[in-house]
């Protein structure tokens, strides 16, 4: 392998996996896609990540470097003068990152247990998840995209709350962002699935939900 | 707000979140208020400042509040370009630090707390047996010297304190065995030069064992109680 060459461990239907590549792409770094069976995971992979043993592993001159939020940062730092995804300002590049942690340590995990759950357990996970959108609606605050005028670090963090939740609501029949209850946050989703980096990234829907509803069926499946 | 520049720091004594930024802070030389809180009635000013956690720690600077530790160390790295940089300059060797203090925290440190504050016995041998195992792996970078020394606190050391120390005194409140020098002697060794570290005590001591011991007990008690 090349020392400059970049490669990417990931899997078609992972909003983790998926980050990378957006970056990547925004950057213009051309990079070799390794696609990983989740359940017969490549040596490659068990040697470049053993301590988690997932996706994404992002590998650039010979090094590996994992966790998506961590990969995202040193593609910026790394291809400096490329398309920014982080803002210039220490106090933006703090709230990017504070609003990155708040989507995968709360948003994702509360969609997860309401899509899990049924009746009274649902409705109860159901409005924590719609509490955790509407912070994350108000930080849009009528900017065209988290990051200002063009995509960056947040929305490309963000892209569960444009994408994957919409699939994983349709797939658990449950109600988690619809465009009245927060229209800013829909509006966002729509100008961000509308960018072509993006949409061209993004995996396919009916493939995903196909995956995501046998998912719920085995989580759901009396142990 | 008095005047721009101004730094002020929301805390607990006993909070190793909150020593992470003092310490930081103190490294830097960054002058600061320093505003203990009472983490059973919260101020106003702190509820407005993190909505969202409402948690310790939380740095307000030109009148605008950062919250969750690991985001306030960047954000005072980058703002307080001196001659003590935080993260290191190859991008490479920031994302180590990166992913090994968000390991500490969202694994060894998570997984450690709720073992500590389990009162369900099955749980907490599950949970234990976990918490060693990412000491397991802590300690097999150890050997590779993965936490530096005591010329080389950096954002990695300083988030690594909850390892050094807070650790320690959490499995003493809670009656549990995790970090012991038998079990784990290159993280052991490091964690002791770390709490005797002269760059560490000159700055900012570490809060006295006792009384975190005290204040850990009583916070697990009261935990379990109402589960």
């Amino acid at each position: 392998m090349a020392d400059e060459e970049v490669k990417l461990h990931g899997m078609w239907g992972s909003l983790f996996s998926k980050r990378v590549e957006m970056a990547l792409k925004l950057k213009g770094v051309p990079y070799q896609y390794i696609e990983e069976d989740l359940t017969n995971k490549s040596p490659d992979l068990l040697k470049y990540n053993p301590i988690h043993k997932k996706v994404p592993v992002l590998i650039h001159r010979r090094n590996p470097i994992i966790e998506s939020h961590v990969i995202l940062e040193y593609i910026d730092e790394t291809w400096k003068t490329g398309y920014p995804l982080l803002p210039e300002d220490p106090y933006e590049r703090s709230m990017a990152r504070f609003w990155a942690r708040f989507v995968d340590e709360k948003c994702l995990p509360s969609a997860w247990k309401a899509a899990c759950s049924e009746g009274e357990e649902r409705e109860k996970f159901t409005e924590e998840v719609h509490g955790h959108l509407k912070m994350l609606e108000e930080q849009l605050r009528g900017k065209r995209f988290f990051g200002g005028d063009a995509v960056g670090f947040l929305d490309i963090c963000a892209s569960f709350v444009a994408y994957w939740i919409l699939v994983k609501q349709e797939a658990a029949g449950a109600e988690f962002l619809t465009e009245s209850k927060f229209p800013a946050l829909w509006r966002w989703g729509e100008e961000f699935k509308g960018c072509a980096v993006i949409k061209e990234t993004l995996p396919d829907r009916a493939r995903l939900l196909a995956s995501l509803k046998a998912y719920l069926e085995i989580m759901k499946a009396p142990k | 707000m008095a005047n721009d520049g101004e730094v002020k720091l929301f805390g607990t004594w006993a909070s190793p979140f909150a020593f992470r930024v003092e310490l930081a802070l103190k490294l830097k030389g960054v002058q600061y208020e320093y505003i203990q809180e009472d983490l059973t009635d919260k101020s106003s000013d702190l509820l407005k400042y993190n909505p969202v956690h409402k948690k310790v720690p939380v740095l307000v600077h030109r009148g605008r509040p950062i919250a969750e530790s690991q985001v306030i160390l960047e954000y005072i790295d980058e703002t307080w370009k001196t001659d003590y940089p935080l993260l290191p300059q190859d991008p490479y060797e920031r994302a180590m630090a990166r992913f090994w203090a968000r390991f500490i925290d969202e694994k060894f440190l998570s997984t450690s707390w709720q073992a500590a504050c389990s009162s369900s016995e099955a749980e907490r041998e599950k949970l234990i047996e976990e918490a060693l195992g990412y000491l397991k792996v802590l300690e097999e970078q150890q050997h590779k010297r993965l936490l530096g020394g005591n010329d080389t606190i950096g954002f990695l050391e300083i988030c690594s304190s909850f390892v050094a120390y807070w650790i320690i005194v959490i499995q003493e409140a809670a009656g549990v065995d995790l970090l012991t020098e038998s079990k784990f002697p290159n993280l052991w060794k490091w964690a002791v030069e770390f709490q005797g570290c002269p760059a560490i005590k000159q700055k900012l001591p570490l809060p006295e064992k006792d009384r975190l011991v005290a204040f850990f007990s009583a916070m697990i008690e009261k935990i379990k109680r109402y589960k």
